[in-house]
């Protein structure tokens, strides 16, 4: 497939790599309609976020079809899903609390002690966002390997263009993020980041 | 910078599967020395029962399934089992292990027999943890390094650091009992199998 690969400060490609496939049970495989480019894709496209490795696929914000389940994954072939960021397990402590991001399962084992030096413990895993987050390849690309997919991926209906529901992948529910963070949920809600952030919240009814 | 730290920033892979020529080598040359035993313990919290993760633990032959290390364990008797665990090259190192006591659901203590080539003992002990949040469980192992050859052997094996093999075979139990999956950022089987060996 072709994929959007990382090589260096400033230096991204399009490349040819290796098609994903079904590797654990709960896996899914999708292929990408419509993805974005984050803001914090700049990050490290500047050369800001260590861990990065050469050829990694960028891409955090992607919807598709689906193509491929595995046999413990709830998704059906044909299906459209918005895939969020986060890769989150759906059933350790945190994510019984409905606390992704803290999920202790989605890192690889190997990649966790990075996470537990700086946080003081592991975090969830992140799409196409350096091996501090688990090294997973993005979704700027043709076809996306997708863990726990009985967890993350949100089925889209027919009839809802790809536009409307593209960004709650990412940067729409991200402002809702903060303070659900297990270190600050007696914190008040606080408001940071953005202006894209801030337009999220201020014509979402829900935050 | 020199080359030591060039190497220490090149690569994050587990030592016995870095690709850059002496990187092993120059590892463990410091290791050859004997040193008298180590003592390490790590300890993770699982979000199950302590009898389910008992169980599971108790049948040694499934270790093999979280532990990175470990090719295979055969079960002699109700006490006794026999360890093969992997060496770079293609090489094992064997032992025979038995269980010198146990309480169900609570701990298990195991010694290795007198012959064996890295003499180790050890137990794993299983405790509620509070609140409703599953099982705390805690390795702790004393194993004794030998220099020489095999010396240099063991600590590729055990990637100079037995602790962290330990705390990451104790993360892969957790993941399995909890998602019953161990989570890979493998994009296809062919990685994944490039990943294990």
């Amino acid at each position: 497939m072709r994929a959007l690969t990382w090589h260096g400060k400033h230096d991204v490609r399009v490349e040819t790599v290796d098609d994903p496939d079904i590797v654990n049970s709960r896996d899914a495989i999708i292929k990408v309609t419509s993805t974005a480019i984050c803001g914090s894709d700049l990050h490290l496209y500047d050369g800001y976020i260590p861990t990065m490795m050469k050829g990694d696929i960028l891409g955090h914000e992607f919807m598709g079809e689906v193509v491929e389940a595995g046999p413990k994954s709830t998704l059906q072939k044909g299906q459209r899903v918005v895939v969020p960021f986060t890769i989150a397990c759906g059933a350790c402590f945190h994510c019984g609390k409905h606390q992704y991001s803290a999920c202790d399962n989605g890192l690889p084992a190997d990649n966790q002690d990075i996470a537990q030096t700086l946080y003081g413990q592991p975090m969830s895993g992140l799409f196409g966002y350096s091996h501090m987050t688990g090294g997973y390849s993005g979704g700027q690309a043709e076809y996306v390997r997708v863990p726990f997919s009985d967890v993350g991926p949100i089925v889209v209906p027919d009839g809802i263009e790809d536009d409307k529901v593209l960004f709650l992948s990412d940067i729409l529910p991200q402002d809702g993020w903060r303070p659900k963070m297990r270190t600050s949920s007696r914190e008040t809600p606080s408001r940071y980041g953005a202006a894209a952030r801030w337009a999220c919240s201020r014509f979402n009814p829900h935050f | 910078m020199d080359d030591a730290q060039t190497r220490e920033l090149r690569d994050d892979a587990p030592l016995p599967a870095w690709k850059h020529g002496d990187a092993v080598d120059a590892a463990t040359d410091a290791l050859i020395e004997p040193r008298g035993d180590q003592l390490f313990s790590s300890t993770v919290t699982i979000n199950k029962p302590r009898s389910e993760l008992f169980a599971y633990w108790r049948d040694f032959a499934k270790l093999p399934s979280f532990m990175d290390n470990l090719e295979r364990v055969d079960i002699i008797d109700e006490k006794r089992s026999h360890w093969v665990a992997k060496a770079p090259g293609g090489a094992t190192v064997e032992w025979d292990s038995e269980i010198v006591e146990e309480q169900p659901d609570t701990y298990i203590a195991w010694a290795s027999a007198e012959d064996a080539d890295v003499p180790n003992s050890g137990r794993i002990d299983f405790r509620d943890a509070q609140a409703d949040r599953g099982t705390i469980v805690t390795a702790t192992i004393l194993y004794d390094p030998p220099g020489g050859v095999i010396g240099k052997v063991v600590a590729k094996l055990f990637q100079r650091e037995p602790a962290i093999q330990a705390r990451r075979d104790l993360r892969r139990f957790k993941q399995l009992m909890e998602t019953g999956e161990i989570a890979t950022s493998s994009r296809n089987q062919a990685q994944a199998q490039q990943e294990r060996q």
